[in-house]
């Protein structure tokens, strides 16, 4: 989780990420760091986030997101 | 055939023959003609009312339908619509409302707290104007005195001394690049559009205007699906949509993340796009999951209204060949101007020139710059005839097609926005504690890096930079060093500070 944290703060140094719950519907994210972001989550983790999965419940939250990448990672 | 003089006829005209055909919508609220026209006479009635004719009205309305009776309804009143970004900051928005001394602003809900913080004399709330009742005997009396070479817009760009450029565009020229682009790109009152640009831009003019002559229609699509390509595809389906003219990147980011793997769109037969190089790898993508659809590139300034050039992808491009800019719209010329002020060779490079009826009017409040780029035809020495100076390098290729180089200077196109690095460098120096400063643009990572000299922390120059340029001029990265690096005659050393960024 905190390398994800350190992931998104690297995008956004002014947002704190451990209580933002809104990231998408907020427009904090936009589509740049998206792609920023399945970029990283591929060179960290070595998760491939699929095109179905990129959806905005799954980015609202670095939650929602960390248990995206656990549950993919299993899988 | 009656010619046509100003574009509110196209209006005219389709309301009569589909009063209750969609015209645009957002997926959710939709706005037929009949609607558009009503709420568009009643916004022209209000401020001919309020004695603004010939004046800057200032939008602050989100995408969606209501903005185009705003639109409108300046023009029945004999203004000219000035749409502002609600993400920009306030210091740029002061800077072109004073621009355009503009005394009235239309604002929806959202907009109505960012508006009374500037000192116009009329803040209008949108939703309130568009009950005016209609007074066809003023609407009828601005039109009498209306010609096609009023303005309509002015849309701002990025200016290199740190102040936006403002370009005024007239009814002639829009209806010339309306005309000439439907034909171009063969649409029609079938044609559904999906529009991706923002609205201050005159980028959405490729569907604004079509839709309004041929009685289209057109989705403004909402900007938070460009994140997510599952779910853009899905709207694009759901609504049928068949033409989009979208921005490089927007399409890139559809089949980087892989979107067109899983699922298709499925009604799309025309896709235009432009503004920037479509990387060769993305652009296959998109051709191979739509075999039969139609594609453009499109390539203009802004100063020229819209697009002033367009190819149709008919032929496969060589391995290293960029995707040609083709030849320009009906009623446009294209001069290559090379060294000395004569006519490129064949096969020499020039700067890409731009003569026709698609010149807009210059820039609002701003001689010096008007002039600088718009000017006399140096092959024509017998009569005043402008050209507009793109500043863009081109040459003509083996099948005699356009095809865009370079830039001449330090202009850049960035996610699909034109920015000049030298206002994001004047914007640096603005906040305390900057000596020097020097952007560089990473083509390839597609990320600005800015190197300044001062006191000034890297973070807290950041922070002030966004007080005062959009976001998406905003430097990836802020690298404070102790001197610039100069050339052997003491300029700032480029080159060698874009080879830093690069990691080089």
């Amino acid at each position: 989780m905190d390398k994800l944290l350190a992931i998104l703060n690297e995008l956004h140094e002014d947002v704190d990420f451990t209580a933002e719950t809104a990231l998408i519907d907020d427009g904090i994210l936009d589509s740049l760091d998206i792609v920023s972001i399945v970029t990283e989550v591929y060179s960290e983790f070595d998760v491939r986030i699929p095109p179905e999965e990129i959806v905005p419940e799954n980015f609202n939250s670095a939650q929602a997101l960390w248990e995206l990448i656990s549950r993919l990672d299993e899988a | 055939m009656k010619r046509k003089k100003n574009i509110l006829e196209y209006l005219e005209d389709t309301v009569l023959r589909v009063p209750q055909k969609t015209a645009f919508s957002n997926g959710k609220e939709d706005m037929s003609f009949g609607e558009l026209y009503r709420a568009s006479r009643a916004v022209g009635t209000e401020l001919a009312r309020l004695g603004l004719r010939g004046e800057a009205v200032a939008v602050f309305m989100d995408k969606h339908p209501n903005a185009m009776a705003a639109f409108f309804g300046t023009i029945y009143a004999g203004c000219f619509y000035v749409c502002i970004d609600s993400a920009m900051p306030e210091e740029r928005v002061r800077l072109i409302l004073e621009n355009v001394s503009a005394r009235a602003i239309i604002a929806d809900a959202k907009g109505m707290a960012k508006a009374s913080k500037f000192e116009t004399e009329y803040i209008l709330r949108f939703e309130e104007i568009a009950r005016t009742e209609e007074d066809a005997g003023i609407l009828s009396d601005v039109r009498r005195r209306q010609i096609d070479t009023d303005p309509i817009y002015v849309v701002f760009t990025s200016g290199s001394t740190g102040v936006p450029k403002g370009v005024v565009a007239c009814h002639r020229s829009v209806i010339d690049y309306t005309e000439a682009l439907c034909e171009a790109l063969g649409f029609s009152e079938n044609t559904v559009f999906g529009n991706q640009t923002p609205l201050y831009f005159d980028a959405p003019l490729k569907e604004i205007m079509p839709t309004l002559m041929l009685g289209a229609t057109t989705y403004f699509i909402p900007k938070m699906l460009f994140s997510f390509p599952v779910k853009l595809v899905e709207y694009l389906n759901t609504n049928k949509i068949n033409t989009i003219c979208w921005v490089v990147s927007a399409l890139v980011q559809v089949s980087t993340l892989g979107a067109l793997d899983v699922t298709r769109p499925e009604y799309l037969t025309t896709v235009a796009f432009g503004s920037e190089v479509f990387p060769k790898k993305d652009y296959k993508i998109w051709r191979d999951t739509l075999p039969n659809a139609r594609f453009f590139n499109l390539y203009g300034p802004t100063e020229a209204t819209g697009m002033s050039c367009f190819w149709r992808a008919e032929r496969e491009l060589c391995e290293d060949e960029p995707i040609p800019i083709g030849e320009p719209f009906d009623n446009t010329d294209i001069i290559l101007l090379g060294d000395g002020g004569r006519e490129a060779a064949e096969g020499e490079e020039g700067e890409i020139c731009i003569r026709g009826t698609c010149l807009t009017m210059g820039y609002y409040g701003n001689d010096e710059k008007t002039s600088e780029a718009f000017v006399q035809n140096p092959l024509n020495r017998a009569y005043p005839e402008l050209i507009y100076r793109t500043g863009d390098i081109g040459r003509y290729n083996e099948y005699g097609e356009l095809v865009f180089v370079t830039r001449r200077d330090s202009q850049i196109k960035h996610m699909g926005h034109r920015i000049e690095l030298g206002e994001i460098d004047s914007s640096v120096l603005k906040c305390g504690g900057t000596a020097r400063a020097c952007s560089v643009y990473d083509g390839d990572k597609k990320r600005i890096v800015l190197f300044y000299v001062g006191e000034l922390d890297p973070s807290e120059l950041q922070k002030q930079l966004a007080q005062r340029l959009p976001r998406y001029m905003l430097p990836a990265e802020a690298v404070r060093l102790d001197s610039l690096p100069l050339t052997d005659n003491g300029k700032t050393d480029r080159r060698k500070l874009k080879d830093m960024a690069c990691g080089n």
